[in-house]
């Protein structure tokens, strides 16, 4: 849905990393992307190649995506089950009180450079 | 991986910048005694004529301005201009789905904040992206219109869980919906049990009173 816009917030992090740390030229920006973080791959991946192709710190960089599983936690039992199969209902005893440890991530995880 | 290839490790959220702007611009305007409302809802719920008759019960009162952020077009802060004569401005997201810390900081460079109370931001209506990014606001509210349906806190849960304040606006087409008020009451506590809500008629005015006393108490204690 707001994939453009991410890749926007990426390119900005990832040319301040490149001026930090003196580089010209990125090959590759690997990503960490929760299961639960609404982001599609697929989408960012597609915007990325337009809006990076324009700066050439990153022509031809590639972005690759993995992806992280969600996990939630019961406040009531305190046990953790998939996010995704259960949603905010715990599998285990049936209570609504959960949150999310985890899955919701859109983090850069590290760059490749030459 | 290739020879020479070097990796380097980053390891950061993408909104992390955003957050300590909103942060930063949060607490600037705390000092200056300015309450930011970060008003969402979908296209077409009803925002800027809520707004209209909010701003006109409550002008007296406070010295208000308004920001629109939309994609494209200013007829919205045209709109509220000649309907209420306070200050407004538009601002183009430039086809993003939200606004984020810094254009929000960028907009409000274009208000003369001093002597100012209160300041609406009408967010780009979208249920889905604003709910990701602090705008640097004092409260995030949203106007969720009968027609869209009472199951709506169910599809979008992000975005009722971060507004305090939810408002159902088209109350007066109750009638021809299948509109379920205390469900909705229901689904939205679900997702923040915090939740203000408040069932109005922005073309009636039917509520409207309820929500800017609503309004006046939040600004009161912001600036204690």
């Amino acid at each position: 849905m707001h994939e453009l816009g991410i890749v926007f917030y990426i390119i900005r992090d990832v040319k301040k990393a490149a001026l930090e740390h003196g580089v010209e030229h990125v090959n590759a920006v690997v990503m960490n992307i929760g299961e639960v973080s609404t982001v599609v791959p697929d989408y960012l991946t597609d915007c990325w190649r337009w809006a990076a192709d324009k700066e050439d710190l990153l022509r031809g960089c590639e972005l690759r995506c993995n992806m992280l599983p969600a996990v939630t936690t019961c406040n009531a039992c305190g046990k953790e089950y998939p996010t995704v199969e259960h949603g905010r209902t715990c599998p285990y005893c049936g209570s609504e009180d959960t949150v999310l440890k985890c899955g919701n991530e859109v983090e850069i995880k590290e760059i490749e450079v030459l | 991986m290739e020879d020479g290839v070097k990796v380097i490790e980053i390891k950061k959220s993408i909104f992390e910048d955003n957050e300590k702007e909103a942060d930063a611009l949060r607490a600037e305007l705390k000092r200056k005694g300015v309450y930011l409302l970060n008003l969402m809802s979908s296209p077409g719920s009803g925002k800027t004529t809520t707004l209209i008759r909010l701003v006109n019960l409550i002008k007296d009162q406070v010295r208000v301005a308004v920001m629109e952020a939309d994609i494209d077009s200013d007829v919205d802060a045209v709109k509220i201009k000649e309907a209420t004569g306070i200050p407004s401005i538009q601002l183009h997201t430039g086809g993003m789905c939200h606004l984020d810390a810094e254009m929000t900081r960028q907009g409000l460079d274009n208000v003369a904040l001093d002597g100012l109370d209160l300041v609406i931001l009408e967010n780009v209506g979208n249920l889905v992206c604003p709910a990701e990014f602090d705008t640097g606001s004092a409260q995030n509210a949203m106007i969720l219109s009968v027609p869209e349906g009472h199951d709506k806190p169910l599809k979008y849960p992000l975005m009722f869980s971060i507004c305090n304040l939810v408002v159902i606006n088209k109350m007066d087409v109750m009638p021809y919906f299948d509109f379920d008020l205390d469900k909705c009451k229901e689904y939205i506590h679900m997702r923040n049990p915090k939740a203000t809500v408040i069932p109005i008629c922005a073309k009636t005015g039917e509520g409207v009173d309820e929500l800017a006393q609503w309004l006046l108490n939040e600004i009161k204690n912001w600036k204690n």
